[in-house]
């Protein structure tokens, strides 16, 4: 019978993180993810699984761990909240240049500048339009509960393996320090060198006699390789977008309006469902659970059978743009969020929603 | 069955574990379980709350504007929670607490629980007094399922404590009085 | 005599080791890289490790390091590259790590990386190019530029007021409890080669004994920054660049 567990969603990530067979985790301490590291340290599995679990002097150490690591091949994450992941940026746009698979958590906090602990989604065009230099993007992972954050640490190890890129799994606040009934992941066992060789003969693991010699690198001097490299990282781009497009639909067959929210905020938009609908309002909820890539063919469709949508973020504003692409002008599209580090509540977007889109 | 929950005091009454123990109860009911902690420098003597909901089904939101139960353990969150409670609802109040809240439409509950733990060198405790209380009067968990609760939120070199916290659940159902 | 009569293995008095690819280099004549590289590739052949061993290649002049050693390579981020060895050596403990970095990547932006590596006692070898300026970017002021030395971003000289002091980050490793061997070399003759071959190969030594991290910095010449010739470069370095940072073991464990 599988076990049934209560822990926070950081512990959750931890647990899946070494189940899954991670060979090594570097970070550095940062509130409100910190738990991740402390879990990890106190669960010891250098002495089960073999991983190994690192605390970097800085963030931009820890992603360079990461890069070093996932350039042998090996399975190796690092995680933070939205000030440390400023820091990785640089770190981030090398390893998707190099073409390495790793693992990138953000517990977003509230910014910008050093802002605040409490849960914000600030840092989506950060994490969908780039974030580090270059034309690059990643795989960016929204889980809504504590088990979706054991579950996709397990998906994102396999996503970024399967294209060979970073993958992000960001996540805020609430997710990370609440406490939720969550299934862990079966143990599976960490890659023997051989097997990495043989699935992924690009890795570092030290050049064999008759072999030729494996380099990581992300430079090319000269601009036509350079716009080669670039090509390719965009046809993958083009893969992934046909591929691994993840949403959740709540109540949207009827629907006359929809709500567009990620993460936390899909969560406290359900309820908002639930009470609208007792007031008679036909309203659907669209999570995207991939936001790169972003469910964009299935929003133009509710755009032909909806009379408008409303995209709630705990942001200025970020995800809007891409829900107004996708619907292309066809019906009205609003933002509703809070800022700072505040969740709204499920009544306040009720009224934002009469407000701005039921009329 | 759904039941909105929010415990606050101040850092170091128990709150958080307060929250969790019940969480658990509802874990092993067979219950959907969530469980929000306020989280930062409240933890280190301001004021910390925990938002916890059991239900039969799928939770949507973990924050919440409203409250079936409201637990309060100051003063600053009396004023910050009181109205918060859903019309018909439940407010149980420490006796420290001075001012308490005036709405005729829930159900007020005091407990003198600080008072009583500082007589009987239980301080250690008053959180299972409160949840003793909490449970006499909206009986959402079992003392058995919050003991079990307990057993598995305790690491396992706190486990003679068990007995003692017992005894501060039976003591917390006696000494909640109803106000109003 | 033809070029076949001379080309007759018969007369081979001399063989470059195989692990130096055939990739002609685009380091400057009379650069100290060239050495460096050629002594490296001697070690790991010598010690027959080329399967087991994983260099890091920085970003400065050695940034092509990959191309002219016949071993699996990381290029890492401007002054990364200890903690992308530290990956590395952690995930593959039994395996030689080794950094090739500059005095722009180690000493300047990547100190925070070079300090902390070498603190935790990483069981990599640091290869440490000290010219006192940065090479690839066009000869800007480097954190180990000497007083009064003249470059792009110091034109009329390092002035210690304007730009504080040349750091001797070898001697603050040197103080560090997690580094094991620490020694300052050079390759402008045939005595100081021999010495830094033999440096290197103690490193690897040392990294398969995990004894801690080794740090050698050889003390280089990079004539095109510093606008001299080789000979003329070779001879500055010994009279201006060997006081400020004296050659010989600052520590072995």
């Amino acid at each position: 019978m599988e076990e049934v567990r209560l822990m926070k969603g950081n512990e959750a990530i931890a647990e899946a993180a070494i189940r899954c067979g991670c060979d090594g985790y570097f970070g550095y301490p940062i509130t409100p993810q910190s738990e991740i590291m402390e879990t990890m340290m106190l669960l010891k599995p250098w002495e089960t699984t073999g991983m190994v679990v690192l605390q970097a002097e800085s963030e931009v150490a820890a992603i360079n761990m990461v890069y070093g690591a996932a350039g042998c091949g090996k399975k190796s994450m690092t995680s933070s909240s939205s000030p440390g992941i400023s820091l990785k940026q640089e770190g981030i746009s090398y390893i998707a240049s190099a073409e390495l698979p790793c693992v990138i958590v953000n517990v977003m906090r509230g910014g910008p500048g050093l802002g605040t602990i409490q849960p914000s989604q600030a840092d989506y065009y950060q994490s969908v339009k780039g974030g580090g230099h270059g034309d690059y993007k990643m795989i960016v992972l929204a889980p809504a509960s504590v088990q979706e954050m054991a579950d996709h640490t397990v998906l994102a190890f396999d996503l970024a393996f399967k294209y060979r890129t970073p993958v992000m799994l960001l996540a805020d606040g609430v997710i990370g320090q609440m406490m939720e009934k969550v299934v862990l992941p079966p143990f599976q066992p960490r890659m023997t060198e051989e097997e990495i060789r043989e699935k992924y003969p690009w890795g570092t693991l030290g050049k064999l006699k008759g072999n030729k010699k494996n380099v990581i690198t992300s430079l090319a001097l000269l601009s036509e390789e350079m716009e080669k490299t670039n090509n390719h990282l965009q046809a993958k781009y083009r893969e992934i977008e046909k591929n691994e497009v993840l949403y959740e639909e709540f109540q949207c067959e009827d629907a006359d309006y929809l709500i567009v929210a990620f993460g936390t905020c899909a969560r406290v938009c359900q309820k908002t469902v639930e009470m609208a609908r007792e007031e008679g309002i036909k309203v659907g909820l669209l999570r995207p659970i991939t936001l790169f890539p972003f469910p964009t063919e299935t929003i133009k469709k509710y755009a032909e059978q909806t009379k408008g949508m409303l995209s709630v973020e705990m942001n200025a504003g970020q995800m809007i743009d891409d829900v107004r692409l996708a619907v292309n002008g066809k019906v009205p599209v609003e933002h509703y969020g809070r800022l700072g580090g505040i969740v709204p509540a499920p009544d306040e977007v009720l009224n934002a929603l009469k407000e701005k889109i039921v009329k | 069955m759904k039941e909105e929950i929010i415990i606050s005091g101040f850092g170091g009454q128990g709150v958080l574990s307060m929250g969790k123990i019940l969480a658990y109860s509802g874990l092993l009911q067979g219950q959907e379980v969530s469980w929000m902690p306020s989280y930062g420098p409240e933890q280190r003597g301001g004021t910390a709350n925990v938002t916890v909901i059991l239900s039969d089904e799928r939770i949507s939101s973990p924050v919440l504007n409203s409250y079936d139960t409201v637990v309060v353990l100051n003063q600053p969150s009396m004023d910050k929670f009181e109205s918060k409670v859903k019309p018909g609802g439940t407010l149980i109040f420490d006796g420290t607490i001075q001012h308490v809240s005036a709405r005729k439409d829930i159900n007020i509950y005091r407990i003198d629980a600080s008072n009583y733990a500082t007589e009987h060198n239980m301080l250690k405790t008053l959180n299972m007094i409160i949840l003793g209380g909490l449970i006499q009067v909206r009986p959402i968990a079992t003392v058995e399922n919050v003991l079990q609760g307990l057993k598995k939120s305790l690491p396992e070199r706190h486990h003679h404590l068990l007995p003692m916290n017992e005894e501060a659940i039976k003591t917390g159902m006696n000494l909640i009085e109803k106000v109003n | 005599m033809t070029t076949n009569e001379i080309i007759n293995p018969a007369n081979l008095v001399h063989k470059k080791t195989d692990l130096l690819t055939d990739v002609p280099m685009h380091y400057c004549p009379g650069c100290s890289h060239g050495v460096v590289h050629k002594l490296l590739a001697e070690v790991i052949d010598e010690m027959g490790i080329q399967e087991e061993t994983i260099g890091v290649a920085p970003v400065g002049c050695a940034v092509f390091a990959y191309n002219y050693i016949d071993i699996d390579w990381q290029q890492a981020a401007h002054g990364r590259a200890p903690a992308v060895a530290t990956g590395i050596k952690r995930l593959l403990p039994e395996r030689y790590v080794f950094t090739y970095q500059g005095d722009g990547d180690l000493a300047a932006i990547g100190t925070a990386e070079t300090i902390h590596a070498c603190n935790r006692g990483e069981n990599i070898m640091i290869i440490f190019i000290n010219n006192g300026i940065y090479g690839m970017t066009g000869g800007q002021m480097a954190p180990t530029t000497l007083e009064g030395m003249k470059t792009s971003t110091s034109p009329y000289g390092r002035n210690v007021e304007l730009n504080g002091y040349p750091l001797n980050i070898t001697k603050l490793l040197a103080e560090l409890e997690g580094t094991c061997y620490v020694t300052r070399q050079s390759v402008h003759n045939v005595a100081g080669v021999r010495r830094a071959k033999k440096a290197i190969q103690k490193g690897f030594e040392n990294s398969e004994l995990k004894k801690g991290t080794s740090v050698i910095e050889i003390v280089s010449t990079c004539n095109s920054g510093w606008k001299l010739s080789p000979a003329a470069s070779n001879d500055w370095m010994v009279k201006n660049m060997f006081p400020a940072y004296p050659l010989g073991d600052l520590k072995n464990v």
